[in-house]
């Protein structure tokens, strides 16, 4: 097992009270495995990639357990995090683009990063050097200022230094979402390639954009409103997903060929709930076409068949 | 292109050149020569990534922005040069929705205050007679006058926030909606209801400017798309030919990398190569089929 | 200094999460929070839990019933020598003399009063200007910013020093009126900066076009949609000027090239100086200017702190 979550809940402070960004999350990835996690905003998921790597000042652990190769990964403690990030716990945090600073080299600031950690810059260099060519890259990238780079550069040089230190989680944080079409397929594809080097043993790439984890990801993870809805391998969320979240989801998705006047494509009516005080039972209920009286009891996340995983008593019965 | 008289908006060799660098020097053409046009109760698309100029066109529809070169024409008047009086009665017939529903409301107003702004416009009418508009107004784009009306814009939804403003535009009974990526922030499950309301005016005659820089809802929504890039642009047609048939390596090379559900990109098939373009002069269109033109490859240098 | 800029990216003002990118992820927000969280009313609230801003607030508050009150408890005209020379602090006379008889106590709440005029004054007038040429150069652009940035610029240049000694040997400065004129006059180019780059970034976010879009006028998008949005900003602005006012005056006086015929903190402390209070040990001749000086200053500043603290929920870190 590469990566172990149990029972994870994490509340963010904010103006008005504890904000219930996740709440009982369970799950594991294996050795090599791509996860996605997947959800609209403000359902939990970005909390639950910072969560891992305690990258928020604003999180509050309180409660439940995360397993990294058999080591408990100390989420509740900022300073003892910091041995393990970059190391074993690495991300490609949302804005990307901007992670470099302005000011300075490229170059300069991976020095920063890496001496932080107390690796000399010097001998890792050279490894630096190879991973920027094989993403397309040259060397005299390190010395030039972030703005003379376009994005999807950007991007890719914030990938390479991020998991320099070949890190055994990577969590990368909506990284396509501000890219065009074309960089976002090269960003993809270069996620599957550094799995499939071992730069990185396991990743979760959160997102919104299904599309792109069903080309990307192993496995999907959905997430609805601070809770887990459904995991299960991409095709099967894809093709035969049990959710009613889910399927209501992915049959909203437009694809290229399905035109308005042929296939009406219908939405989910309603919005998800307000997280500072979310409803007793299943977070979906409000909204879902098959809520029937069972559905005031909150539905366990159980394994219905062989890797697939679901939150709902209609699915599971 | 199409039946003559009917037109709309017809744009004509626009072009809009920023003039860059210290003591302005150098000039960046982000739109370069772009015709097209829009008939009433017709859906065009705007298709390109960041860099293609397509919000610049949005935005010199809208008079928000003067363009350098070429003329926009609206039911046959100039309308690239108007000023104040002209331009209010412009604003009668076309408006403007934008990407973020956040950034659109002022926050320290209630969101029913762009509700409000537009009542300039009707100095005639009397309070009942407006507040039955509006609640009219709100009904068209299923909006639920009690949840909307009094409410500061941090209490709504994004969805919410783009239909009350998609609902101002109704207020003055527009022609003609220019609406600049209008979805893409907000969530995918209420996405397709804001489309599909645009879908629902545009067959009652409203015409639809729809920029975007997703293929799958440009193919979904519209009847005719053009495709840009650099300011240029490299295919235009309809919709189903443009995307039946794509011709132009770019227009291939974007269908090619958007993510599909139930297909995996092609690992084996290389994509399409685009050679580089920058340059000033734009390529001149070609008419592959009916009803769909293609930018002459090997020109744009 | 371009004829036409391009557009620029919507940049985050204060208070506000970013706006997503181009080509759009759903709208950033703190999970299940209002993205744009309502400033009035949370204002007080937060406000009164800063500490920062509070104790600002407090001493700010203290010294200014000091220079309200304080001339009211003494029947001493500030200037005036009514009593034995040098003399500490008694019942009497409660902060002592000076080395020419004159009530320390009287001259420095005249003092305080003096700075507080000074500092509304020439920090009001250089808001006024700093935030008009502001608006007009930010909103406009074009030819109009190239123009008002080059005044900006030069007057930003002018050694204020050197304008005043000229001023002061040619004009007779004998009023804080004056002197806070001039102050005024002077210190307005970085308020103008600041203004302008927040209405350049403000002037991007879609409301403005949309103002625009139902034909309100440039003057009445500037009053009713901008400025209200830089309300916080304005305000600590204004703070900033206050203070600032308050130590440029406190510097002339000091340095002699303020008004002779009145009492002001900095001339206190030049007259202590002069008279060499400092190797004479009367400590409470130079002390009390000095530190009234401080106080005042310093609570602006930190209250200014404290105030950026509440309107940008960012900085308030657990």
């Amino acid at each position: 097992m590469s990566l172990r979550v149990d029972d994870l809940t994490v509340y963010y402070r904010s103006l008005r009270g504890d904000v219930k960004a996740v709440d009982g999350a369970t799950f594991s990835i294996e050795d090599g495995e791509i996860m996605g996690l997947a959800g609209e905003s403000g359902c939990g998921k970005s909390s639950l990639g910072k969560s891992l790597i305690r990258m928020d000042a604003r999180m509050k652990h309180v409660g439940g357990r995360v397993e990294l190769d058999g080591r408990e990964l100390p989420i509740a403690d900022d300073r003892k995090m910091n041995e393990f990030r970059f190391r074993d716990v690495s991300i490609v945090p949302q804005y990307s683009m901007s992670a470099l600073t302005p000011t300075r080299k490229v170059g300069t600031v991976a020095r920063e990063l890496l001496e932080s950690r107390d690796v000399p810059f010097d001998t890792v260099k050279a490894e630096l050097v190879r991973r920027l060519t094989l993403v397309g890259l040259s060397e005299a990238v390190l010395e030039r200022y972030p703005i003379e780079l376009s994005g999807g550069m950007k991007q890719r040089t914030v990938m390479v230094i991020s998991t320099l230190l070949d890190p055994s989680l990577l969590i990368a944080d909506e990284i396509t979402s501000a890219l065009d079409v074309s960089s976002q397929r090269a960003v993809g594809e270069l996620l599957v390639e550094f799995r499939d080097r071992g730069f990185v043993k396991s990743m979760i790439v959160i997102t919104h954009d299904l599309a792109i984890l069903y080309q990307v990801a192993d496995t999907i993870l959905v997430m609805y409103a601070g809770k887990l809805a459904e995991k299960a391998p991409a095709e099967t969320i894809v093709g035969a997903p049990r959710h009613p979240y889910t399927r209501l989801l992915i049959s909203s998705l437009p694809e290229v060929g399905v035109r308005f006047d042929e296939t009406r494509l219908a939405g989910i009516p309603g919005k998800p709930p307000s997280l500072l005080s979310p409803p007793a039972g299943c977070r979906f209920r409000d909204r879902c076409p098959l809520a029937f009286a069972k559905c005031e009891e909150e539905p366990p996340f159980v394994e219905i068949e062989p890797g697939h995983e679901v939150a709902c008593w209609k699915a599971a019965a | 292109m199409l039946e003559g008289g009917r037109l709309m908006l017809a744009l004509d060799g626009v072009s809009k050149v920023y003039k860059v660098g210290t003591f302005g020097g150098k000039r960046l053409r982000a739109v370069n020569d772009v015709s097209f046009q829009v008939a009433p109760g017709e859906v065009v698309s705007l298709i390109g990534e960041s860099g293609s100029g397509k919000s610049t066109i949005g935005r010199m529809v809208l008079g928000l922005s003067r363009a350098t070169e070429g003329t926009i024409s609206f039911e046959g008047q100039d309308v690239s040069r108007l000023e104040r009086r002209r331009l209010h009665a412009y604003y009668a017939d076309v408006q403007g929705v934008f990407q973020d529903p956040f950034s659109s409301y002022n926050p320290i107003f209630k969101a029913d205050r762009v509700l409000a702004l537009v009542k300039g416009f009707f100095p005639e009418i009397g309070r009942s007679e407006w507040d039955e508009k509006v609640e009219n107004a709100l009904n068209a784009v299923r909006l639920e006058p009690g949840a909307c009306l009094g409410k500061y814009p941090h209490q709504l939804s994004g969805g919410q926030l783009q239909r009350m403003l998609i609902a101002r535009a109704l207020l003055l009974d527009i022609k003609l909606l220019v609406a600049d990526e209008i979805i893409s922030m907000l969530d995918a499950s209420t996405r397709i209801d804001v489309l599909n309301l645009l879908g629902d005016l545009k067959e009652r005659g409203l015409g639809v400017l729809f920029i975007t820089h997703d293929l799958s809802l440009g193919n979904y929504i519209s009847d005719r798309a053009v495709i840009l890039r650099h300011g240029m642009i490299v295919e235009a047609g309809a919709t189903s030919k443009v995307f039946g048939n794509p011709v132009h390596p770019y227009t291939r090379m974007l269908l090619t990398s958007v993510p599909q559900l139930h297909t995996k990109w092609d690992a084996t098939r290389p994509r399409p190569v685009v050679e580089q373009t920058s340059g000033e002069t734009a390529a001149h269109l070609v008419e592959v089929e009916p009803d769909h033109l293609v930018a002459a490859v090997g020109e744009t240098s | 200094m371009s004829v036409s800029e391009p557009p620029q990216p919507g940049v985050a003002v204060a208070g506000e999460t970013v706006s997503g990118p181009a080509t759009g992820a759903p709208a950033l927000s703190e999970p299940g929070v209002p993205v744009a969280p309502h400033v009035h009313s949370e204002f007080l609230h937060f406000a009164l839990r800063n500490w920062k801003f509070v104790a600002g607030a407090t001493i700010v508050l203290a010294c200014l019933l000091v220079a309200l009150v304080g001339p009211l408890l003494t029947a001493n005209a500030p200037l005036a020598f009514t009593g034995p020379t040098d003399q500490p602090p008694s019942s009497e006379y409660w902060f002592g003399t000076t080395s020419y008889g004159q009530d320390v106590y009287s001259q420095f709440v005249y003092g305080l009063r003096a700075a507080f005029l000074v500092g509304s004054l020439g920090g009001g007038i250089a808001w006024v200007l700093g935030a008009g040429v502001g608006f007009t150069a930010g909103y406009r652009g074009g030819w109009i910013d190239d123009v008002l940035n080059m005044l900006t610029n030069v007057v930003l240049v002018i050694p204020t020093l050197a304008i005043l000694i000229i001023v002061a040997a040619y004009l007779q400065v004998q009023s804080y009126w004056a002197e806070a004129v001039i102050i005024g006059l002077t210190s307005w180019p970085w308020a103008a900066r600041a203004v302008r780059s927040q209405t350049f970034s403000l002037k991007t976010r879609e409301f403005v076009d949309l103002a625009r879009l139902s034909g309100r006028s440039t003057r009445q998008i500037l009053t009713t949609e901008l400025a209200p949005n830089m309300s916080s900003y304005l305000l600590m602005m204004f703070i900033l000027l206050f203070g600032g006012a308050i130590l440029i005056g406190a510097s002339l006086d000091f340095l002699g090239l303020g008004p002779s015929e009145s009492i002001s903190l900095g001339l206190m402390m030049n007259n202590a100086f002069l008279a060499s209070a400092l190797l004479l040990g009367s400590w409470w001749w130079f002390l009390p200017p000095g530190l009234g000086i401080v106080a005042l200053v310093g609570g602006l500043y930190v209250m200014n702190v404290g105030l950026d603290e509440v309107f940008n929920p960012k900085l308030r870190e657990t």
